[in-house]
C-alpha cells in the first residue's frame, strides 16, 4: 500500500512535467532558424542521458562511468545496422536497445557486486576498451573518421528528417520516458532502489533482492542511453568515436552532480547547461572545461544537493517565512 | 633471448616504472582519504609540460628543468589540498572523488589555456640517445627511468617504514580517530599525501616526456593506467604498486611487440576488469572489498 503523501507528491510532479512539456513544444515556433530547433533535439538527447545516469548514480548510488559507452553502443549499433545491413532505423533503434541491455547484463553481472569505487573504475575500464574498439575496428565502425551515411527516420511515406519533425518526435519520446521515470521514482521498485542507496545490508534485511534490483536499474538506464544514442545517430546521420570517450562519461556525471544527485528535476538543469554552455562559450575559446571543472568543485563541495536541491531549499525557506510575515 | 625481445622488455619496464610511480601516488591518497584521485594523471601531464616549458622557453638544462617541474607540481598538489580539498563541507570519500574530477578538468583546461594545445618534448637526461646492452639497443632515457623509479621507491619505503612522519601517516591511514587521539593531525596527513603523490606524478611526467612527448590531454589515460596498475598489485600496497606497474608495462609492450599494437590502450583496462572480477584485492593486497 502506497502512503497517501507519496501519491500526492507523484501527481504534483507529473502535472508539473505535463505543463513544462506543453510549454517546451512552442520552441520551434519562437526560435529564429533550424539550427536552434535542432539544438532543442540535442537537449532532449542530453536530457535522456543525464536523467538515466541520475537514475543509476543519484537514485541507486551506482557510480557508472560507462554511460557514454552505452550511448555510443546505441548510436553505432543502429547506425551500423542501417549502413551495413540496410535495416530500417526503427528496427535498428530496437536492436540498439536490445544489444545495450545484453551488454549491461554481461558487464553488470560481475561488476555490480563490487562496491562504490570499484564499480566506477570497472565501468570506466569498459568505456576505455569500447573507445579503442570503435577506432580499431575500421571496417565496421569507420574507425577514427566515424561512420557516415546513416539514414534518417522515415514514417511510412512521410519524411521525418526536417528539424521540426525530429524535434516533435524526440519531444514525444523524451516526455514519455520522463513520465515513466516519475512513476518509477515513487513506486515500490523506486523506494527499494533508494534503500539500496542508503545501505545494501539494510536493503537485503528488508527482503529486497539487491543484486537483481541493481542489475535491473543498470539495464534500464543503459537501455535509455542506447535509445538516446540511436536518436543521436539518426538525427546527425554521422557518428564519430571521440564523442563516446570516457571524458564524456565523466562530463555526464558532472552534469548529474550539478543538477543534483537523485533529484527528479536535476537532470533538466544539467541537460540545459550541457547543451547551452558550449554555445555560450564559443566566443571564449575552449573555456567550457574550465567552467565545468569549477562548477563541479563548487557544487559538490559547497552545494551538495545541486541546483535542483538548492532551489528546493530556497522554496521551502521562503514558504516557512511567509506565515510569520 | 634475441636482442629484439630484450629491447621490448626494456621499453616495457620503462613505461611500467611510470605506471608504478603513478600507482604509488594513487595509493598514498587513497590510503589517507579513501578517495580515488582523478588528478593524479593530470599531475603527470603537468610535470612533463612544465619541464618542457622550462627547457624550451627559459633555456634551463634538462635535469634542472625536470627538478623544478617536479617541485612545482608538488607545490601545486599541496595548494590543491589546502585551498580546494580542505575547505569542503562534505568530506566523504565519494564527494572527494567527485571534487578531484572537477580539479582534474580545471587543471587540464588551465594548462591548455596557458601553455597551448601542441604536444611538447625535450631531449633525455643524457646526451647519448641509446646504449647497447647484450646486443640490444636501449634508449638511455629508459635506464634513467628505471634508476630514478627504483630510487624513488626505495626512498618512499624508507619514508613510510622508518621516519616519524611516515609512521604517523600510516597510523592515520589505519585508523584516523585513534591517530588523532595520539596527536596526529589528520589535515596534515592529507596535506603530506597530496604533496607526495603530486611529486611522484610530476617526476614521472618529467622523465617519460622525452620518450613519448606530452600534451594537455594525455593525463587521463596515464592516470587510469596507473590506477589499473595499483588495482593489479592491490590498492594501498607499495610493493603491489611497483609489481603491478611493471607487469602492466611489460604486458603492454610484449603484446604490442609480438601480437598487435592496434588495441594496446585497451589491454590495461582489460586487465583492470579481469582483476576487479576475479581478484578485487589485487595480487598482493588483502581482501577488503565488500561483495554481495
Amino acid at each position: 500500500m502506497k502512503p497517501a503523501f507519496l501519491t500526492r507528491l507523484g501527481a504534483r510532479r507529473q502535472s508539473h512535467l505535463l505543463i513544462l512539456w506543453i510549454l517546451v513544444i512552442v520552441w520551434p515556433l519562437i526560435t529564429p532558424n533550424a539550427y536552434w530547433v535542432s539544438m532543442g533535439s540535442a537537449f532532449f538527447i542530453n536530457l535522456l542521458l543525464i536523467a538515466s545516469l541520475n537514475l543509476l548514480v543519484g537514485l541507486t548510488g551506482l557510480t557508472s562511468l560507462a554511460h557514454a559507452a552505452f550511448w555510443g553502443l546505441g548510436a553505432y549499433t543502429s547506425g551500423m545496422l542501417a549502413v551495413h545491413a540496410g535495416v530500417t532505423p526503427w528496427l535498428g533503434t530496437l536492436g540498439a536497445m536490445g544489444i545495450s541491455a545484453l551488454f549491461s547484463i554481461v558487464i553488470g553481472w560481475p561488476t555490480l557486486r563490487l562496491s562504490g569505487h570499484y564499480l566506477a573504475m570497472a565501468t570506466l575500464g569498459f568505456n576505455a576498451i569500447f573507445s579503442v574498439l570503435l577506432t580499431g575496428l575500421v571496417s565496421w565502425t569507420g574507425g577514427p573518421n566515424g561512420l557516415i551515411g546513416i539514414p534518417a527516420y522515415t514514417l511510412g511515406g512521410l519524411d521525418v528528417s526536417s528539424p521540426t519533425a525530429i524535434f516533435v518526435a524526440y519531444w514525444l519520446v523524451t516526455g514519455l520516458i520522463l513520465l515513466s521515470l516519475s512513476f518509477l521514482g515513487n513506486s515500490r521498485a523506486g523506494r527499494a532502489l533508494r534503500v539500496i542507496h542508503s545501505s545494501d545490508t539494510a536493503a537485503a534485511c528488508m527482503g529486497i533482492p539487491v543484486l537483481r534490483y541493481k542489475l535491473g536499474v543498470f539495464v534500464l538506464a543503459n537501455t535509455i542511453a542506447a535509445l538516446a544514442g540511436a536518436l543521436y545517430a539518426h538525427q546527425n546521420q554521422f557518428v564519430s568515436p571521440d564523442v563516446f570517450s570516457f571524458s564524456t562519461s565523466i562530463l555526464l556525471l558532472v552534469m548529474v552532480a550539478i543538477g543534483g544527485f537523485g533529484r527528479y528535476w536535476g537532470p533538466f538543469f544539467g541537460a540545459l547547461i550541457f547543451t547551452a554552455l558550449p554555445e555560450l562559450t564559443r566566443s571564449l575559446h575552449d573555456s567550457e572545461l574550465l567552467i565545468f571543472g569549477i562548477a563541479m568543485i563548487v557544487v559538490v563541495g559547497f552545494m551538495p544537493a545541486g541546483i535542483a536541491g538548492g532551489l528546493a531549499n530556497l522554496k521551502s525557506r521562503l514558504s516557512l517565512r511567509r506565515p510569520s510575515a | 633471448m634475441d636482442s629484439n625481445t630484450l629491447q621490448i622488455i626494456f621499453s616495457g619496464l620503462g613505461t611500467g616504472s611510470i605506471y608504478a610511480l603513478i600507482a604509488v601516488g594513487f595509493n598514498v591518497i587513497f590510503k589517507s582519504t579513501g578517495a580515488l584521485n582523478f588528478v593524479q594523471g593530470e599531475w603527470v601531464m603537468m610535470g612533463g609540460i612544465l619541464a618542457a616549458f622550462c627547457f624550451n622557453d627559459i633555456n634551463m638544462p634538462v635535469w634542472q628543468a625536470c627538478l623544478i617541474a617536479g617541485v612545482a607540481v608538488a607545490l601545486i598538489g599541496g595548494l590543491t589540498e589546502r585551498f580546494l580539498v580542505r575547505p569542503l563541507v562534505n568530506q566523504t570519500p565519494f564527494a572527494l572523488t567527485l571534487v578531484t574530477v572537477g580539479i582534474a578538468l580545471l587543471s587540464k583546461s588551465l594548462v591548455m589555456l596557458s601553455l597551448g594545445k601542441n604536444p611538447v618534448g625535450y631531449p633525455g637526461l643524457s646526451t647519448t640517445t641509446s646504449t647497447h646492452i647484450l646486443g640490444a639497443s636501449v634508449a638511455t632515457q629508459t635506464l634513467w627511468i628505471l634508476g630514478i623509479t627504483l630510487t624513488l621507491m626505495a626512498l618512499t619505503h624508507v619514508f613510510f617504514s622508518y621516519t616519524r612522519w611516515g609512521c604517523a601517516m600510516r597510523a592515520a591511514a589505519a585508523n584516523p580517530r585513534a591517530a588523532a587521539l595520539v596527536g596526529i593531525r589528520h589535515s596534515r596527513v592529507v596535506f603530506s599525501a597530496f604533496v607526495l603523490a603530486a611529486a611522484m606524478g610530476g617526476l614521472a611526467g618529467t622523465i617519460i616526456t622525452p620518450l613519448t612527448l606530452m600534451s594537455y590531454d594525455a593525463g587521463a589515460m596515464l592516470g587510469f593506467k596507473g590506477f589499473s596498475a595499483a588495482m593489479l598489485g592491490g590498492l594501498g600496497s607499495l610493493f603491489g604498486a611497483m609489481a603491478g606497474g611493471l607487469i602492466l608495462g611489460l604486458l603492454e609492450s610484449l603484446v604490442s611487440g609480438f601480437v598487435t599494437s592496434q588495441f594496446k590502450d585497451a589491454l590495461a583496462f582489460l586487465v583492470l576488469l579481469l582483476v576487479l572480477v576475479l581478484r578485487p584485492q589485487g595480487l598482493l593486497g588483502k581482501p577488503e572489498v565488500v561483495k554481495l
